[in-house]
């Protein structure tokens, strides 16, 4: 038993922070103090920002105060870092203080830049923020038919199906509210085809065929002109519309940058199965801060949070960690008209996504229900049983 | 062998799709018309859509060469 407890602090009290800290309090019990440190103190299911955008669900839902909703053990401290020194294993605080580290966790999400794209903040509506959810909800409102264009204004961005469900459940909106008839839907991907994941995409494109959703590949979005209401992209093609939906581009946060761990982007170099921040030992990144080549979703933190909890807790007792993060995400796809697919992937096993059923839709309903109570504490299995795709198909 | 300079190469093996193709969308954003990028890749997509991008894009594709394990793909900026 350690006679002074480990000190370990985690920057950001999204769903990954909030997760690490809760599980590593119970673990450690009197051998750590674990911090939480986050800049605004309240936790968004951000998930849920698309349902907002679309009229069925208000913010309220979507937003909690972190303190509920970690262990009474755990502190937390509202306020921004902005430095680390990871040689003193030391945080700076934006009002002056600082908190000394063991393990220092880094779940710091990702930043929305929108400015990165000259005429993207005056020409475009987005639901990658709460306040960008409700003017999109507006936006729609006002809505009377046109060209709606949905694009994605930089790659890597959160949640990479999002788009994707929103241009099916947005196509079931316009027809609700009868004028569908009156309305072209495009989806602007940057890749040539619709998602990311090959297998994915032979799943949703015929879907988006049947639907009359228009496909327009390999455009990268460069430039938005909000007066002659047009998109221009980087390979050529200039495309008129009456309502645009951009994913803005993202980056990693400032203190990031700042503290020199960040690539250009303000990704953190991480390992792929240890979630250790390169040439740092005692440093741990989560979530959507970190540079690994999967997506970018609270699903990839949740599963990636009891491997950098048990891997610290067992540093703290001076045994060999034994976990590893094998890339393991799962999440759910909605296709409009009450059904939904999921992708279940890790770093070995491409998805193999079902045909959208009702099943999966009210999986997702009941998991948008129980996140508050389930995940943030770790009440949902570490270990969820997850199949592995087999490569078939299943409906 | 290739005679064209190099202005950058980027080496994008190991990285999963579509990582190499968007390596050389930025390169090519943040490059100068005229600049000759080399990307390697050990992505078996890349094959068909790295060339497909290039002709969409409309510049240059001035060689691809397969090599041990990867593909070598020469693009060069025209617009």
């Amino acid at each position: 038993m350690r006679q002074v407890p480990a000190k370990v602090v985690v920057l950001g009290g999204g769903v990954g922070g909030t997760l690490v800290a809760n599980l590593l309090a119970k673990a450690l019990g009197r051998e750590g103090r674990v911090t939480v440190v986050d800049p605004t103190g309240m936790h968004h299911y951000q998930p849920g920002y698309l349902y907002v955008a679309l009229g069925q669900a208000n913010g309220r839902w979507l937003v909690r105060d972190e303190r509920t909703l970690l262990r009474r053990e755990v502190d937390l401290a509202v306020e921004r870092a902005t430095k680390i020194e990871p040689d003193a294993g030391l945080v700076h605080l934006e009002r002056g203080g600082k908190l000394e580290y063991d393990y220092l966790v880094l779940a710091t999400g990702a930043r929305l830049v929108p400015d990165l794209v000259p005429g993207l903040r005056e020409g475009s509506y987005e639901f990658y923020s709460l306040e960008g959810a409700q003017r999109l909800r507006e936006a729609l409102r006002r809505f009377r038919g046109g060209r709606l264009l949905v694009g994605i204004a930089g790659v890597p961005y959160k949640c990479p199906p999002a788009p994707v469900e929103f241009v099916f459940m947005v196509e079931e909106y316009l027809r609700r509210r009868g004028i569908r008839e009156r309305s072209h839907i495009t989806l602007l991907s940057p890749l040539n085809r619709a998602f990311t994941i090959e297998s994915a995409s032979k799943v949703i494109q015929p879907i988006m065929e049947q639907r009359g959703i228009e496909l327009v590949t390999f455009f990268n979005v460069e430039e938005v002109d909000p007066s002659a209401g047009t998109v221009s992209s980087l390979e050529g093609e200039k495309l008129e519309y009456d309502l645009l939906v951009l994913v803005p581009p993202h980056r990693g946060q400032d203190v990031i940058v700042d503290s020199g761990l960040g690539d250009p982007a303000g990704w953190l170099p991480t390992d792929r199965y240890t979630l250790q921040v390169e040439g740092h030992d005692r440093i741990f990144a989560i979530g959507d801060a970190t540079n690994l080549p999967i997506s970018k979703s609270g699903s990839t933190a949740h599963f990636e949070a009891p491997v950098v909890a048990s891997r610290i807790a067992s540093l703290v007792r001076g045994t060999a960690p034994n976990e590893n993060y094998g890339g393991r995400v799962m999440c759910f796809l909605e296709t409009g008209n009450r059904k939904a697919t999921v992708l279940r992937f890790d770093y070995e096993h491409p998805p193999a996504p079902p045909q959208p059923n009702l099943i999966w839709h009210s999986a997702k309903w009941l998991f948008n229900r129980l996140y508050w109570e389930t995940v943030p504490q770790g009440r949902l299995p570490e270990k969820m049983p997850m199949p592995i795709p087999t490569g078939r198909s299943e409906s | 062998m290739a005679t064209v300079n190099i202005d950058r190469s980027i080496d994008a093996r190991g990285m999963p799709c579509p990582g190499p193709l968007m390596s050389l969308i930025g390169a090519i954003r943040e490059g100068e018309v005229g600049n000759v990028i080399e990307v390697l890749s050990s992505d078996e997509g890349s094959k068909t859509d790295i060339p497909a991008w290039v002709a969409k894009a409309g510049h240059e594709l001035v060689e691809v060469v397969p090599e041990d394990g990867y593909t070598r793909f020469v693009v060069k900026k025209v617009r």
